[in-house]
């Protein structure tokens, strides 16, 4: 059975990483940018964490779905806040698991309607492989190897608590 | 022809709309009337209109999200800011929009509305934003068009302009979040105003303290309380205390015979004026539908005055169409 690492821990290490991609000139002045919820709140810490000036933004990408015509409107949209200019400056998108890469595609799309950023560089708490677009991230916090019934999902904001859920045990009648 | 002052004249024949526009898990297929439908779905078009209202921040004004979809304006009836309104809604959701204006289209050469629709659908089109001089023209049209279309009501006679009082209420949560506190007061012709009807209707379902009419008892149809409201002839009285003004605009067109004496005795007796607002709450707003009647139903010191969020309706109009299309659109989907 597989146990999830501390959320916690794995942001700081997270931290860590994008302190010396700062620290290198890799990245000038990062603008952080969190993806609506789990992403958010990962941003919420890195930003503290790196004590980062420039006010945080936030990403809601379900304008941008590739799924509409399947799944319809998301009940539960948040608005997308970009409170500076993306223009010329370097965007550390930041996100909690890295799967087919869909979402991190729309979050590209959305930011680009926003302005032209100089790069953009992925973070993620948690990549676990499967990827069906050609997207990467450069800042890891823990790779996991899943089964395709097997999901890892990020509670909180207090506390942040990754949990592995199995999707087919659940669908089987599994007592609560 | 006499002038039908009872409320239950007013809903068409046939099926009630709310059985027609939600789908059987409960989603917005149709968008005809604010009757029948949830609070539970109003604050969903509330909510997803207040990420829409984000988009016009964007450097490129628009979502992908109705990419391929064609929605057609189809108006009966003449209209600048609904039209135009719902045409950029559709617009910044990257839908294909087609106008028909349908006085200049193939009615006037004696093609039926249903060949107009058939033909729409044959296409391949989405959506109709429809407007209509007669009350249930929306629902009539929704009740024969292909299971793939959805039907927006803006405006169907002295019906309902569901869209109108959503953009209404989405302005008043903007500044009162709280309904539950709120006296709200509806002012002028509420019998020829499908915008009153659809307001009341919107404002009681999300549970607004108290909502008044005002006017005079010409332009108040007999039945009103039953909607549940508070009725009041004198304007001092009934401005007195409250949250928000709603003004409605005096519908000359709709009229018929001799309701009232002059569009400056109206004024006199109703005209919104700052003296007459100051019985109201310091904080309060006033709305209009738009377009106005300088000097007839307000006066251009409130049209144009500190407390107006009329040209914010506007604004506000646009995310709360965007939302509805894409909701409706959107409902299609399987899931």
């Amino acid at each position: 059975m597989l146990t999830a690492p501390r959320a916690t821990d794995l942001i700081d290490r997270m931290g860590q990483e994008i302190k010396q991609l700062i620290h290198t000139g890799s990245i000038e002045r990062p603008l952080l940018v969190g993806i609506h919820t789990g992403g958010a709140w990962i941003a919420e810490r890195l930003h503290r964490q790196l004590k980062v000036d420039d006010p945080l933004g936030t990403l809601d990408i379900s304008f941008y779905r590739d799924d509409f015509s399947r799944a319809g409107i998301n009940p539960r949209v948040k608005p997308s806040t970009l409170p500076l200019s993306v223009d010329e400056r370097h965007i550390v998108l930041v996100d909690d698991v890295l799967f087919t890469g869909r979402t991190i595609r729309a979050a590209l799309n959305e930011i680009f309607d926003y302005g032209r950023p100089a790069s953009v560089m992925l973070a993620v708490l948690i990549d676990r492989g499967g990827r069906e677009l050609p997207i990467e991230a450069r800042v890891v916090g823990y790779k996991l190897k899943l089964m395709p019934h097997q999901h890892v999902k990020l509670s909180g904001p207090e506390p942040l608590e990754l949990k592995i859920v199995n999707t087919q045990a659940a669908a089987g009648g599994e007592t609560p | 022809m006499s002038v039908n002052k009872s409320l239950t004249a007013l809903s068409p024949p046939g099926p009630l709309s709310a059985d027609i526009q939600l789908t059987a898990d409960g989603r917005l297929h149709h968008f005809l009337t604010i009757e029948g439908l949830p609070r539970t779905l109003l604050l969903e078009i509330l909510d997803t209109a207040k990420s829409f209202a984000g988009v016009k921040n964007q450097a490129v004004k628009k979502v992908p999200l109705l990419r391929g979809k064609t929605i057609v304006n189809l108006f009966f009836e003449a209209s600048t800011r609904t039209r135009t309104t719902f045409e950029l809604a559709a617009k910044r959701l990257s839908a294909d929009v087609l106008n028909l204006n349908i006085n200049y289209t193939a009615t006037v050469k004696g093609e039926s509305l249903l060949d107009t629709l058939r033909n729409l659908e044959a296409m391949y089109t989405d959506m109709f934003v429809v407007r209509h001089a007669d009350s249930g023209a929306a629902q009539f049209i929704a009740k024969h068009v292909a299971p793939h279309v959805s039907v927006i009501n803006a405006g169907d006679g002295r019906h309902a302009h569901p869209t109108q009082a959503m953009l209404d209420v989405f302005t008043i949560r903007r500044h009162k979040p709280d309904f539950s506190k709120l006296c709200i007061a509806i002012v002028g012709d509420i019998m020829h105003s499908r915008v009153a009807r659809s307001q009341i209707l919107a404002l009681n379902t999300l549970g607004a303290g108290e909502v008044r009419v005002v006017g005079p008892k010409t332009l108040i149809p007999v039945e009103v309380e039953r909607l549940g409201v508070r009725v009041f002839h004198d304007i001092a009285q009934g401005l007195k205390d409250v949250d928000v003004v709603m003004m409605l605009r005096l519908q000359k067109e709709r009229m018929q015979g001799a309701l009232l004496p002059s569009e400056h005795e109206y004024f006199q007796l109703y005209g919104l004026t700052e003296k007459r607002l100051s019985v109201a709450k310091p904080d309060v707003i006033v709305m209009h539908p738009g377009p106005i009647n300088r000097g007839v139903e307000i006066a251009s010191e409130v049209a144009d005055g500190a407390r107006s969020v009329i040209l914010e309706q506007v604004t506000y109009g646009i995310a709360i169409r965007m939302a509805v299309m894409s909701m409706a659109i959107g409902a299609r989907a399987e899931r």
